[in-house]
């Protein structure tokens, strides 16, 4: 193929290269520098309620991994039951949200950590003593506007970078 | 003087830069030229069909999400269109335009990364596509705000979007909206009269408009070779019908047509936020639909107008809480076909050249 102006195409492309260098910079340095993340964050580290939850199981029927395990027996309190066994195998789940949204008395929440590696496969199962909330362990607002409202404002690159420097 | 060649075998992949996932070409070659190629897949095959036989209706949507994982918001809308129509769900009026807000943006977000992968195919080594990431971030960081997943959005319900959009997300669309345009045109000037990028794209792998309309392809693929079918304006789902929006067509069928139709459409989309974002109406976001929804015997199909063509998931209903059979339409997998009649007797790097330009995802081709 033959051009008779062969490369001011490329001039122009490499303008816009050099007028980069003028702008502010995009990439965040993560470990020092950390962006907020959404409000709604499907974080891994779940959030359960001892007194709001009543063993129903409608998270266990909503999650489609199968990865929530819940054991109840009856109790004296009304409209309840004693739940002896609530675990979540986090090695299964996918962060759907399903369960949460599913939860009829709002007693489970998603978490709103993501630095959750772990060495071992065991330690990826989170019992109910493990899932209480505590200043370690915040909740997040992903179908709770109430607890959104909380958390920081989430950091957006389209506010973080202007134009010229 | 003739020097005589015996045909070669080259495997190109599972496992290669170029190939866009886990994908095999199995090419015969006659010297550097192209004579035959063999495309293998299978190796990110997880059985999603089957696996939505044993879950519940919602159970698979997050299922969805894991197909053409580039764009998951057009999948689970895909899926949720076609549950609807099974079980007659009427969805509210401002769920509507908050799915077609999410979809067109996850196509400006994949259309960027197509895009951007295209031109790094071309030899542009990661500058355009870092400029397109840097894009990209942002609608991801829009559709982070609204569903807290940045890949697996798992937004779209049946019967309606799962929440409503915070209070931000509006005023930050809003400047989104209005910064793309720019972006749009830096990178018209950053590439679009490149000479080097002309004469590796223009009039190599063209595909004809019957050829492109046997092999079934759709998308941006057909549009390229100049046949004007999108589905949004052909058959409209959602409420596509009320919004003005032009559907850009190449001439040839070449690689630089489908760059370009690509690059247009982004355009459109952005047009199409426009006018959704102002007619946005207040109200409820989700239907009444049950938890566990059983829909009549019967079966339905249901399409969409994906950034890389017709996605349509088919749906068997035996009024049990999961359906009998779930098929999908992938656009990748029926795209690819036509990639045998593109690229026989160029050379292997127009090979790479042209197998960027259908842009698919092998994710959704072996589902």
């Amino acid at each position: 193929m033959k051009f008779e102006r062969y490369g001011i195409g490329i001039v122009k492309g490499l303008m816009v290269t050099i007028m980069h260098l003028l702008r502010h910079p995009t990439v965040s340095q993560y470990p020092e520098q950390r962006l907020n993340t959404s409000r709604r964050i499907r974080g891994n580290e779940f959030i359960w309620d001892q007194v709001k939850c009543t063993g129903c199981g409608t998270c266990t029927k909503a999650c489609p991994q199968g990865a929530i395990e819940i054991v109840t027996s009856t109790s004296q309190e009304e409209n309840k039951y004693t739940v002896d066994k609530y675990q979540i195998d986090t090695g299964y789940c996918i962060q759907c949200g399903l369960c949460v949204e599913a939860c009829p008395y709002e007693a489970l929440y998603l978490g709103y950590a993501y630095e959750c590696a772990k060495y071992q496969r065991g330690e990826l199962v989170q019992t109910k003593e493990m899932m209480l909330e505590s200043p370690l362990r915040k909740a997040s607002g992903y179908f709770s506007p109430k607890r959104a409202a909380k958390l920081p404002k989430q950091t957006l690159l389209l506010e973080r970078i202007t134009e010229k420097k | 003087m003739a020097l005589k060649t015996e045909p070669f075998v080259l495997n190109m992949g599972p496992v290669h830069p170029s190939t866009h996932g886990v994908f095999r070409m199995r090419t015969t070659l006659d010297g550097e030229v192209v004579v035959d190629i063999e495309p293998i897949f299978g190796y990110l095959h997880r059985g999603v069909e089957k696996l939505a036989e044993q879950r519940t209706y919602t159970g698979i949507i997050p299922l969805t999400d894991r197909l053409d994982y580039i764009s998951s918001m057009n999948n689970n809308l895909a899926y949720c269109l076609a549950v609807e129509k099974l079980a007659g769900i009427k969805v509210p009026e401002r769920a509507e335009y908050l799915r077609v807000i999410m979809a067109e943006l996850q196509r400006i977000a994949a259309f960027l990364i197509a895009v951007g992968a295209f031109l790094n195919d071309c030899g542009a080594f990661f500058t355009p596509f870092m400029y397109m990431f840097r894009e990209r971030e942002k609608i991801v960081d829009l559709l982070e705000m609204v569903s807290g997943q940045r890949l697996t959005y798992n937004y779209i319900r049946v019967g309606g979007v799962s929440q409503d959009i915070p209070e931000e997300f509006l005023p930050a669309l809003r400047t989104f909206v209005a910064q793309m345009p720019g972006f749009i045109d830096e990178y018209d000037r950053l590439l679009m009269q490149n000479e080097i990028l002309l004469a590796r794209a223009k009039g190599v792998g063209i595909l004809t408009r019957e050829q492109a309309i046997n092999c079934a392809a759709s998308g941006p693929v057909l549009r390229a070779s100049g046949v004007k079918w999108d589905i949004r304006q052909a058959d409209p789902y959602s409420i596509y019908d009320r919004f003005e929006f032009d559907i850009p067509t190449g001439t040839v069928g070449d690689c630089y047509d489908r760059y370009r139709v690509r690059v247009a459409e982004m355009r459109q989309s952005l047009r199409i936020i426009q006018q959704a974002m102002t007619q946005l109406p207040p109200g409820p976001v989700k239907a009444a639909v049950p938890h566990l929804i059983r829909p009549p015997v019967g079966e339905a199909y249901a399409h969409l107008e994906a950034p890389k063509g017709e996605l349509g998931f088919y749906l068997v209903s035996d009024n049990s809480i999961a359906p009998y059979r779930c098929h999908i339409r992938p656009p990748s997998l029926i795209n690819l076909t036509a990639l045998r009649d593109m690229v026989r007797g160029w050379k292997v790097a127009d090979l790479i050249v042209i197998f960027g330009s259908i842009d698919i995802t092998v994710g959704e081709i072996d589902r």
